[in-house]
């Protein structure tokens, strides 16, 4: 796969040659192709119930788009983003449930009344029934973390499995401190019964609607995002950093800032994902953002191709939607059936549903020249 | 480099695509506003059959303790389509996987309300699970059924509670012991809402009654390493210990308590997630003699129980035990039946309207709903561990008790919701 050409071309970003029109058409085509389908046709073709699942889908191809950013161009095996969708999950819901008491004249949300020990609401929750200060804390709560613990991660110079085991060691610590603090987080409940969003009631179709219609448009923009910094200069530094660290590091660059900036970003996506699946599908809990939903993030995208963008995507889409379906035909070998997916797609074809193409192609080339392509 | 271009030109689409779903959201009902006279999503009564769901987790971890509950389901439903099924239609059972997971609960009850338009659905175990598809019932004004016994502090106008509340099992346990003159209790939990929410109640009704709470531990769900919570028990010094630890945990409990050398003589387990199938799978040797909480036992005399224990036998294999939960959720059924037939209706609000006072014979005793909070009189029952792995009664409430959820009938527990 690596090649010592790729180096080389991360120094020299510039002076490309001209692209034929084809070439340049086919990303913004592609985009269009993608805005039609999510924003056009779904919501037409589709009923409520099926538009509300793929809400839900795309919520985690939302964190697939971080993911690949991550750990697809990073390299950085990013098994606990179920932590930064947690944070941002929770401080919308939180503020969710303030709102939906409020509306009732209640002054606690109604897990507290319940579970809680006094009748005043605790000081971290007051903030969060600002509605702006709520939604920026989506995403700024997770990026903060994430931006905290990289930064004394990468400049240790911790990587591989160890960056991946202190990962998943986050998201299950955080699942547990959640259960422990039961009359303050609803415990393993979760925060649920979530019945507005921002003033409009979530039992109206009509309001669901507007959910996916939100949802779909902010992975839209995410991709778009991750798009313009894949083809940056930052981006090219970035694959650089994956394949040949200590060479960035001799050509002047530091790597542990290049990998950070990844690593938060990808955790504000996730936060975001998180934010957005409170209203989808009406409930947080730890169940949701601990070890094994965490793993559950980066299979989609090893599945599609994670260091493709529109792989990524479509395989954390994929995936949750074969869990839907097929979990309902074979309820107890479903599970087994998504391991062996992981195993192959990680063991036969790193790159993913999406390098098929491109894999079949090498093969007939390998006949001729003994060229390498990367994949995009 | 073309990518940037590209980008503001795609930024620029995605931007109108966010204006344009926001214009959308402009028809859609605020919070608050009247939804009542909605009529939700009612379940289709047009064939000769009328669709049931039964919503239980057939994978995952709770699959081991679920797949009994939905094969009690089944049998109830067998039994009543043999005897000519409700108003004339025979029942057509449709089964979903919750999977152990919430969010696939909440999204499975909606396919069945939606999808399949059942006129009523059975299942449901974990509380998270039951609080995840609430919002679902109650936003389509559809009924569910949740048949185990649970925490209380709850009332939801599309539920049927026919487990146990706390005032039921818990409150029941608590009399029996302190009867006993075991008054300083141990708790150990797994570490979730139904544990806590006893423990807080536990420990309000020891405060009240001259009991003392001496120790209180949780284990995480799923936990096997139990000798710091066993030694700690040991040198308690207390009389009792209360167990509210769920599934493998209690195996990996039991062993290490018998183990550490104490015995149900020396310091007795009440447990309340216990019944005759986790019996089986943790093993009578380290359970013999200690005591459990129900409202059924698969001894418990009476032929409507001789028949329910028989029937499951022929369906599912000889030597297959019944349990408090299974029993629930085969009367829940019935009860159903009952409803339906007195309101001559399959009409959610017809079928609630007809709910108060229906009588069953049960296998666990005449049980009674309680039209006003739709839960269940049950009698409350202490068992003990027989050398054969069954249950036997040693103490029972002599009457089925009136179901208080939020424990309003009891002066100690008023601080607590």
């Amino acid at each position: 796969m690596t090649t010592t050409t790729e180096p080389v071309k991360a120094v020299t970003p510039h002076n490309p040659p001209p692209t034929p029109l084809l070439e340049r058409l086919r990303v913004p085509s592609a985009f269009a192709l993608g805005a039609v389908l999510l924003l056009g046709i779904a919501p037409l073709a589709l009923s409520d119930f099926r538009l509300a699942l793929l809400a839900k889908y795309l919520c985690y191809a939302i964190v697939a788009v971080g993911v690949s950013l991550a750990w697809g161009r990073g390299g950085l095996l990013v098994l606990g983003q179920g932590v930064f969708f947690g944070l941002g999950g929770y401080a919308m819901a939180m503020h969710l449930k303030l709102a939906d008491a409020a509306d009732t004249g209640q002054k606690l949300p109604d897990f507290m009344q319940l579970y809680g020990t006094g009748d005043a609401l605790p000081w971290w929750w007051e903030p969060f029934a600002n509605p702006l200060f709520a939604l920026a804390m989506t995403v700024v709560l997770p990026m903060a973390v994430a931006a905290i613990l990289g930064f004394l991660v990468f400049r240790r110079r911790v990587k591989g499995a160890y960056f991946a085991i202190l990962s998943q060691a986050l998201a299950a610590a955080l699942s547990i401190w959640l259960i422990g603090q039961q009359a303050t987080t609803g415990g393993t409940n979760g925060l649920t019964d979530i019945q507005g969003f921002f003033g409009y009631s979530l039992d109206d179709p009509v309001n669901q609607r507007m959910v996916y219609f939100v949802i779909a448009a902010v992975l839209l923009l995410l991709m778009l995002l991750a798009r313009q910094l894949f083809v940056s200069r930052y981006g090219e530094l970035l694959v650089a950093v994956r394949d040949s660290e200590e060479r960035v590091r001799f050509l002047g660059y530091n790597p542990a800032n290049v990998k950070l900036v990844a690593y938060v970003v990808a955790a504000g996506m996730a936060g975001l994902a998180g934010a957005l699946f409170v209203p989808a599908v009406g409930i947080i809990s730890p169940a949701l953002i601990g070890i094994v939903p965490s793993i559950g993030f980066v299979i989609g995208a090893a599945v599609g191709g994670r260091a493709s963008l529109v792989g990524a995507v479509l395989g954390a889409i994929a995936v949750a939607w074969a869990q839907s379906t097929l979990s309902d035909a074979f309820p107890a070998g479903w599970t087994y059936f998504q391991g062996l997916l992981f195993v192959v797609a990680v063991g036969f074809l790193p790159g993913g549903l999406a390098s098929l193409w491109t894999v079949a192609r090498n093969r007939r080339k390998a006949t001729t020249s003994s060229g390498s392509e990367v994949t995009a | 480099m073309s990518g940037l271009s590209i980008s503001r030109r795609g930024l620029l689409a995605g931007v109108s695509a966010v204006g344009a779903s926001a214009a959308l959201s402009a028809c859609g009902a605020k919070t608050g506003s009247d939804t009542s006279s909605d009529a939700g999503v009612k379940g289709d009564t047009s064939g000769s059959t009328v669709r049931v769901g039964l919503l239980n987790s057939l994978s995952g971890t709770m699959a081991i303790s679920e797949v009994t509950v939905h094969n009690s389901l089944l049998l109830a439903v067998k039994e009543i389509n043999a005897a000519g099924g409700v108003l004339g239609k025979k029942l057509d059972p449709i089964s979903q996987d919750g999977a152990s997971d919430w969010p696939t609960f909440a999204e499975k009850a909606e396919a069945l309300i939606k999808d399949d338009k059942v006129v009523a659905t059975f299942g449901c175990w974990t509380s998270s699970s039951r609080k995840a598809v609430k919002p679902v019932f109650e936003r389509y004004k559809s009924l569910l059924f949740y048949p185990v016994q649970y925490e209380g502090l709850e009332e939801s106008p599309y539920i049927f509670y026919t487990g146990a509340t706390t005032n039921q099992q818990i409150v029941p346990a608590l009399d029996y012991l302190k009867k006993q003159g075991l008054t300083k209790l141990y708790l150990v939990g797994s570490d979730y809402v139904f544990p806590r929410t006893a423990n807080k109640i536990i420990k309000a009704y020891a405060k009240a009654k001259g009991m003392t709470v001496v120790g209180e531990d949780y284990a995480p769900l799923g936990s096997t390493e139990f000798s710091t919570i066993v030694n700690k028990v040991k040198d308690s010094g207390a009389d009792a210990v209360f167990n509210t630890l769920n599934g493998d945990s209690n195996v990996a409990f039991f062993k290490e308590y018998k183990s550490s050398g104490m015995t149900a003589k020396s310091m007795p387990v009440l447990s309340v997630s216990i019944a005759e199938e986790e019996v089986k799978s943790i093993g009578t040797q380290y359970l013999e003699g200690q005591l459990t909480a129900w409202n059924y036992y698969q001894t418990t005399p009476g032929a409507a129980n001789t028949k329910f224990v028989a029937a499951y036998e022929a369906a599912y294999g000889k030597g297959k035990p019944t349990s408090d939960p299974m029993e629930a959720a085969y009367i829940s059924v019935y009860l159903w039946k009952e409803m339906v037939e007195k309101a001559g209706s399959f009409e959610v609000a017809a079928v609630k309207g007809a709910s108060d006072g229906i009588k069953l014979a049960a296998p666990e005793g005449e049980v009674t709903v309680d039209g006003a909070s739709q839960h269940v009189y049950k009698t409350a029952r202490i068992g003990k561990v027989g050398a054969d792995g069954l249950i036997t009664e040693v103490w029972n409430s002599g009457k089925p008790i009136k179901p208080d959820p939020f424990l309003k009938g009891y002066d100690w527990a008023s601080g607590l919701s």
